[in-house]
């Protein structure tokens, strides 16, 4: 469908955007996610159309409300808009104007006309240690919860990485069991948003999806949509360069820093952690507004076994690599000092490996890319 | 014969919160009960960690008070290590903290507790024009024309059509404690969704610093990340310094035309909530935003006052200051830990032990702080008489402006200054921080601006951990209060963590001599008109603004068992 044949006046008077910016929008995201130009009217087109919105649970558990915090700075769309236009949210507890059991009468209900039909969000870890006590809403457990509200799901989304693989509380000793939703319900498709908390484009670009098109978008082993994790944060990197000629910054304020160069010497996590912090960037500023851009190493919060797992300022270890082979290796560049002789030998180690093995390093990106994003749908 | 009320969950909060109240034959709070209902034992985990390292996994303890557990987890470190930190430094982290408790305060009023006492449906029958009129009476702010009003009511009349009211449909509307007239409800709306726009500002402000919102990540003991060069691509420039300045301008305008006016004009309309909520009435705060290295001088005063009474103020100068070190201490006995006796928190000791909800003994994951022996109320009220004590020009200036526009609107001369000890005045305290947020955040900014210009780039002095043991504590004042962060670290490792928050202060359990806390006893002697419907209960417990998952941590660490579980 030609784009000239939609009417949009509608939609430009109920969300208060114009026709252009939220063909935009809807082109980025359908670009993002590898699709025609079409799909992107068809989706404009589905909020557009007046007809129900989709229902959906918000479960809370073990959480900061960082990701719903998220959602307040979110602006495209913003969370008013995705309120009042998009979806129907027919429980969440930040949001909800009655509490007790008003509001869990509402959940009940909507839980039971729109049975199969609504999207369950879960926002936060399940404690599953000492039969689910750590965690209880209206004198029931976090894990009964979830089971119950799974179960009729017309998909399921865990947002954030507390949801999504335990986040902060299941950092060792795990004191409280906390376990991400897809470990939980371990026969469903999980849908995972991580991030501590996530850019909120990649969960409404996802729901937007959904919406669109009734199912989730293509995602990897882990359950992450593919158009916004399917590539390392060092690969869209603009402090690359630095690392690529062998530039590192060594402590926060000294020259190199002050220079912006590479963070890696200094823990930087983005060779091993996937998201699209480095082209999305953070709260749409731009001039790099994001945390390797304010001159901090990315700590890998969105992925497992990384963030609140490996010490702040250990070696990423790199997976894809990295510059070509006529470059020097690491530990031949310039200003090595400041990191003890044992990072080095690891460092050494890692990248010599990846260089040893490298002839094309744009060949060696795309196999990397599809080994570690595997469908699951 | 007295009715017992659950309300389970508490919405429009951070967390998982638990208020249980008897009502007796007047239909009044005779007893109470406030119960954190998650726990998640982030200080255990970290032990053993790096100090340096710590801020990533307490900021975390809460979303929605971001920054603040980054900022105070350093700042312990710093203590302990006796670390100075560049002027630099100071100013950035006061400006995230000053743009944070903008928002945090906006999103509070507007977003969280206005629908306790404004009726979203009553605004349909609103006259647009009559509203303009209104609002433009009350205020000088830009966007209180007649066709914003009408496009309003017209979105809420096309959302309400669609049957569909998603969070608004279990929304007690037409409840007999709703007082406002529709046209007051109708600007009320306006105002709740232009400041979905206004609190973007101040999340771009502590994200052009922070990297990110929630969750900034400039953040390091000894300093910031952000480097400063003007002659390289450094982080932080003039470029950057600039767009922080628009984003204050903006907000100054709303909230010193909106926000300061909305409260007390909307308060006056609810003159009987002055009379309910007054709480424990001991306040608490910390002086905040330092603007020297030594850590002398504090843009934000810190006391305490007992019994509501300003003459009791006791001034607590800076953050090395003995009488607070030596005051604070926290109790398990109603809460779900081991242990009876409060123990200051360098000392403590907690161990889980769960019992379920038992009305006269353990009932909640939130211990009991008290100073001195005594509970005491933290956050903007706490600040707001602090100010006011302590001679703060802009306290004094707003909390009197404040009580001016209730006098207007209410056609009532005669309002005293005590009656901002309730419910209604906590929310016109935050209102009056707000203002002096807003002023200290332009100072803040200024004051990074000049020194900069002197040629000081310097933001990082590197920490060094000594052999052995030390001990340090970080202070804040949070927009929920009182915040301070107790760290013991053993041969450059933390040996024991604890945070005693603004949330545990206001929202702990009965303590070691079995007094009520400051929600508790706000409860008490408010009205229930439907115990169906207590919209009163949400109305007393939002004006403290509570963050439950910020309030519930565990101590303690050297023991090997965590858990023991004594009835489910």
């Amino acid at each position: 469908m030609a784009e000239n044949e939609f009417n949009f006046s509608e939609l430009e008077k109920r969300l208060g955007v114009n026709r252009r910016t939220f063909l935009k929008f809807c082109t980025g995201v359908a670009a993002s996610l590898g699709l025609p130009t079409s799909a992107a009217v068809a989706m404009a087109e589905a909020v557009a159309d007046i007809k129900k919105r989709p229902p959906v649970i918000w479960l809370h558990g073990q959480e900061c409300t960082g990701p719903t915090e998220a959602l307040l700075r979110s602006e495209q769309p913003s969370m008013e808009h995705l309120i009042l236009d998009l979806i129907s949210l027919d429980y969440h507890q930040t949001l909800d104007s009655g509490a007790g059991h008003q509001v869990e009468d509402m959940k009940k209900k909507s839980m039971h006309d729109n049975k199969g039909k609504y999207l369950l969000v879960i926002e936060g870890a399940i404690p599953e240690k000492d039969n689910g006590i750590y965690c209880k809403i209206a004198g029931e457990t976090m894990t009964d919860l979830t089971r119950e509200a799974a179960e009729h799901a017309a998909a399921i989304v865990a947002y954030g990485s507390c949801a999504s693989w335990g986040g902060v509380q299941s950092a060792s000793p795990n004191p409280t069991g906390a376990t991400g939703a897809p470990q939980f319900l371990k026969d469903k498709t999980v849908l995972t948003i991580p991030g501590c908390p996530p850019n909120p484009a990649n969960f409404i670009g996802s729901v937007l999806y959904f919406v669109t098109f009734g199912k989730l978008p293509p995602i990897d082993d882990k359950g992450r949509p593919k158009w916004a994790y399917g590539r390392l944060v060092h690969e869209n990197c603009y402090r690359r360069p630095h690392f690529d000629a062998g530039r590192f910054a060594t402590e926060f304020g000294d020259e190199g820093h002050k220079k912006g160069w590479c963070l890696y010497k200094m823990g930087c996590k983005g060779p091993e952690t996937y998201n699209n912090c480095s082209s999305l960037e953070y709260n749409n500023i731009g001039g790099q507004v994001w945390p390797v851009g304010v001159g901090h190493p990315c700590f890998g919060c969105s992925e497992k076994g990384v963030g609140f797992n490996k010490p702040l300022f250990s070696l990423a270890e790199v997976i894809t690599h990295t510059p070509p082979n006529m470059f020097p290796t690491i530990e031949d560049r310039e200003d090595a000092s400041g990191i003890t002789a044992g990072a080095a030998a690891l460092a050494g180690a890692a990248v010599g490996a990846a260089i040893g093995a490298t002839a094309m390093s744009a060949k060696k990106l795309d196999e990397t890319q599809s080994n570690s994003n595997t469908d699951k749908s | 014969m007295s009715t017992r009320i659950t309300v389970d969950p508490i919405t429009r909060i951070e967390g998982h919160l638990r208020i249980d109240v008897e009502i007796n034959d007047e239909g009044q709070v005779s007893k109470s009960w406030s119960s954190g209902q998650m726990w998640r034992g982030i200080e255990n985990i970290l032990i053993g960690r790096d100090p340096k390292e710590a801020w990533t996994y307490t900021q975390r303890f809460c979303g929605v008070c971001t920054t603040i557990h980054a900022i105070t987890s350093v700042r312990a470190v710093e203590d302990a290590l006796n670390l100075e930190v560049p002027l630099n430094a100071h100013l950035v982290r006061n400006i995230i903290q000053a743009a944070h408790a903008l928002q945090d305060h906006i999103v509070h009023f507007y977003h969280l507790s206005a629908v306790d006492w404004v009726d979203v449906v009553s605004a349909l029958d609103a006259d647009p024009v009559a509203t303009s009129k209104l609002a433009e009476s009350l205020s000088g702010w830009s966007l209180n024309g007649p066709h914003e009003m009408k496009a309003v009511q017209d979105r809420l009349k096309t959302f309400v059509k669609s049957g569909q009211l998603g969070p608004f449909a279990s929304g007690y509307w037409g409840h007999p404690a709703m007082k406002l007239p529709p046209e007051v409800n109708l600007m009320a709306v306006a105002h709740y969704l232009q400041a979905l726009d206004v609190q973007q500002y101040a999340n771009k402000i502590v994200a052009i610093l922070g990297g990110k919102t929630p969750h900034i990540q400039n953040v390091a003991v000894g300093g910031i990340s952000n480097s400063i060069s003007h002659d390289a691509p450094s982080v932080l420039n003039i470029e950057r310094l600039m767009l922080i300045e628009g984003f204050i301008d903006k907000l100054d305008h709303f909230v010193k035309t909106a926000y300061m006016t909305d409260v007390p004009a909307i308060g006056a309309f609810y003159l009987d909530w002055t009379g309910y909520g007054k709480g424990v009435t001991n306040y608490l705060s910390v002086p905040d935003c330092p603007t020297d290295t030594k850590l002398l001088d504090f843009e934000l005063p810190g006391g305490y006052i007992q019994n509501g009474d300003l003459s009791t103020f006791k001034r607590i100068d800076d953050w090395s200051n003995e009488y607070f070190r030596k005051g604070v201490a926290e109790s398990s006995k109603h809460a779900w830990y081991e242990g009876d006796q409060a123990l200051h928190p360098w000392k403590g000791t907690t161990n889980p032990q769960y019992t379920d909800f038992q009305d006269e003994g353990q009932y909640s994951w939130i211990k009991a702080p008290t100073f001195y022996g005594e509970r005491a109320e933290v956050g903007p009220l706490a600040d707001v008489h602090v100010g006011l004590a302590s001679g703060h020009k802009g306290y004094t200036e707003y909390t009197h402006q404040a009580v001016d526009v209730i006098k207007t609107v209410s056609k009532n001369p005669d309002i005293p200054l005590s009656a901002l000890q309730s419910t209604i005045g906590r929310h016109a305290a935050r209102a009056i921080r707000a203002g002096v947020m807003v002023d200290n955040l332009r100072s803040q900014w200024q004051a990074l601006m000049d020194n900069v210009a002197t040629g000081d780039e310097d933001t990082f002095n590197a920490p060094e951990f000594p052999k052995g043991e030390i001990s340090g504590v970080g202070i804040h004042q949070a927009p929920r209060g009182t915040l301070s962060h107790w760290i013991v670290i053993e041969d450059a490792k933390i040996k024991n963590y604890q945070a005693v928050v603004p949330s545990t202060w206001n929202a702990g359990a009965r303590d070691a001599n079995d007094q009520i806390g400051p929600y508790e006893a706000s409860l008490m002697g408010n009205p229930i008109a439907d115990p169906e419907k207590p919209l009163e209960v949400l109305r007393t417990v939002h004006s403290f603004d509570p963050c439950i998952a910020c309030s519930i941590h565990l101590v303690d660490t050297e023991q090997k068992e965590i858990v023991k579980v004594k009835a489910l």
